[in-house]
């Protein structure tokens, strides 16, 4: 029981970085210049390599023929637990930094705690990844600065991005029962107590950049709980396309 | 700090990172434990960045350099302590520069390098100060692009990662 709730956090951490390292490894060859290209591959790069980890543990805490990959692979839509941000298309390079910025910054927040969890196996892979996300964190939030405080055409699309994006940033922090078994287990982050501090970063940074948070926003709730966008489908059709018409297939 | 003799040493050194063949796998410090027990050898690697895609081969290349004398090796991936540069020897910091990437600074001058607030990082090819960052992320992930000024020449800087 212990063991599956643990297994389904490990879900929640994992699917986040999946989904987004998907998105951003889409834009390999296709960056709006050869060092943006590189610099989001990477960071791609980085997020598959900590869910290989976070994928690893949970597929010992399932045992029998579960695998890294099988987990990764072979799950259905809904039993994905990523958030709607993540989903979301590269859209242009303004909404690329957006979803990034807005993420990068909930990333470093739950990874600061999960360096203080409970549970070994997440301090080990929390150390390891805090080191990589720092540099995410400055690597958006730098673009955010350039373009939102750039020329009158940056600005306008940074800010369409920000406006469009939003919406779903809220649902980072809206504990579905998994996490609020972690947060009062002390194994996960307490999104709870994160909320505040994440919306006084992404305000300031967003001040600095001269943008705006757009006002009476409804937020979007239900992709961590199975409710993907119909973006979900598509994601998933390229990501799991070789798994399933070869089963089993390996490099 | 291994405690291991030095046929096994020498056996770990011959095994290099594959995207920097000059560092051997002992000057990049990524060997944290061997430990004989039975008839194999156990041994455990933390790798660089999580993503490093280097580590299977890593793992494989030593099996294979140990199988060469007739030696049986496993291989663990450890995650804790997480690897940082500062584990990275002298001679790995040297080797490094000769192959021309430059080696990583203390956690502030890399801060205010990559910042562009300083010019601290020195140029491999002609050794000038006068150096600007291209890209925060280089070739792999442990790398950001540098140009140098004066001659031009642009190259890597290894980035700390403390």
């Amino acid at each position: 029981m212990l063991q599956e709730k643990l297994y389904n956090y490990l879900l929640h951490l994992g699917d986040n970085s999946m989904i987004l390292g998907q998105r951003l490894g889409e834009l390999c060859g296709h960056g709006p210049e050869l060092e943006t290209d590189i610099a989001l591959t990477n960071i791609s790069l980085d997020l598959f390599g900590q869910v290989r980890n976070y994928f690893q543990a949970a597929a010992q805490l399932k045992g029998g023929d579960a695998t890294e990959d099988s987990i990764a692979m072979l799950r259905y839509e809904h039993e994905y637990r990523n958030t709607y941000l993540v989903e979301q298309p590269n859209e242009d390079f303004a909404h690329v930094i957006a979803r990034q910025f807005f993420f990068d910054v909930y990333h470093q927040l739950v990874l600061r705690e999960l360096m203080k969890s409970k549970n070994e196996t997440l301090v080990a892979i929390a150390n390891k990844s805090i080191k990589e996300v720092d540099y995410h964190v400055d690597f958006s939030s730098t673009w955010i600065k350039r373009l939102g405080d750039g020329t009158e055409v940056s600005h306008a699309k940074m800010q369409t991005a920000v406006d469009t994006l939003w919406r779903y940033s809220m649902e980072l922090f809206k504990a579905t029962d998994t996490e609020i078994w972690a947060a009062e287990s002390g194994v996960g982050a307490d999104l709870d107590k994160l909320k505040p501090i994440y919306l006084e970063r992404v305000s300031a940074l967003l001040e600095e950049a001269t943008l705006q948070l757009p006002e009476n926003t409804v937020f979007q709730y239900g992709a961590k709980t199975g409710m993907h966008s119909e973006n979900m489908g598509f994601i998933l059709a390229e990501f799991q396309y070789m798994q399933r018409a070869y089963p089993n297939m390996k490099w | 700090m291994l405690g291991i003799s030095p046929k096994i040493e020498s056996l770990l050194t011959s095994v290099s990172d594959p995207e920097i063949p000059v560092l051997s796998i002992m000057d990049m410090g990524i060997v944290r434990k061997v430990e004989l027990l039975d008839d194999t050898y156990n041994i455990e690697i933390t790798p660089t960045y999580s993503g490093c895609p280097a580590m299977d081969t890593i793992g494989d290349d030593i099996v294979t350099a140990f199988k060469s004398k007739g030696l049986n090796a496993t291989i663990k991936l450890v995650l804790a302590p997480a690897w940082t540069t500062d584990w990275i020897t002298e001679r790995g910091r040297k080797s490094l520069e000769e192959y021309g990437i430059a080696a990583p600074r203390s956690a502030e001058v890399d801060k205010a390098a990559l910042l562009g607030e300083a010019n601290t990082i020195k140029c491999t090819n002609c050794g000038s100060l006068d150096t600007k960052m291209v890209s925060r992320f280089g070739s792999t992930a442990c790398k950001a692009l540098f140009q140098c000024n004066d001659c031009h020449e642009p190259f890597d800087y290894f980035k700390c990662l403390k």
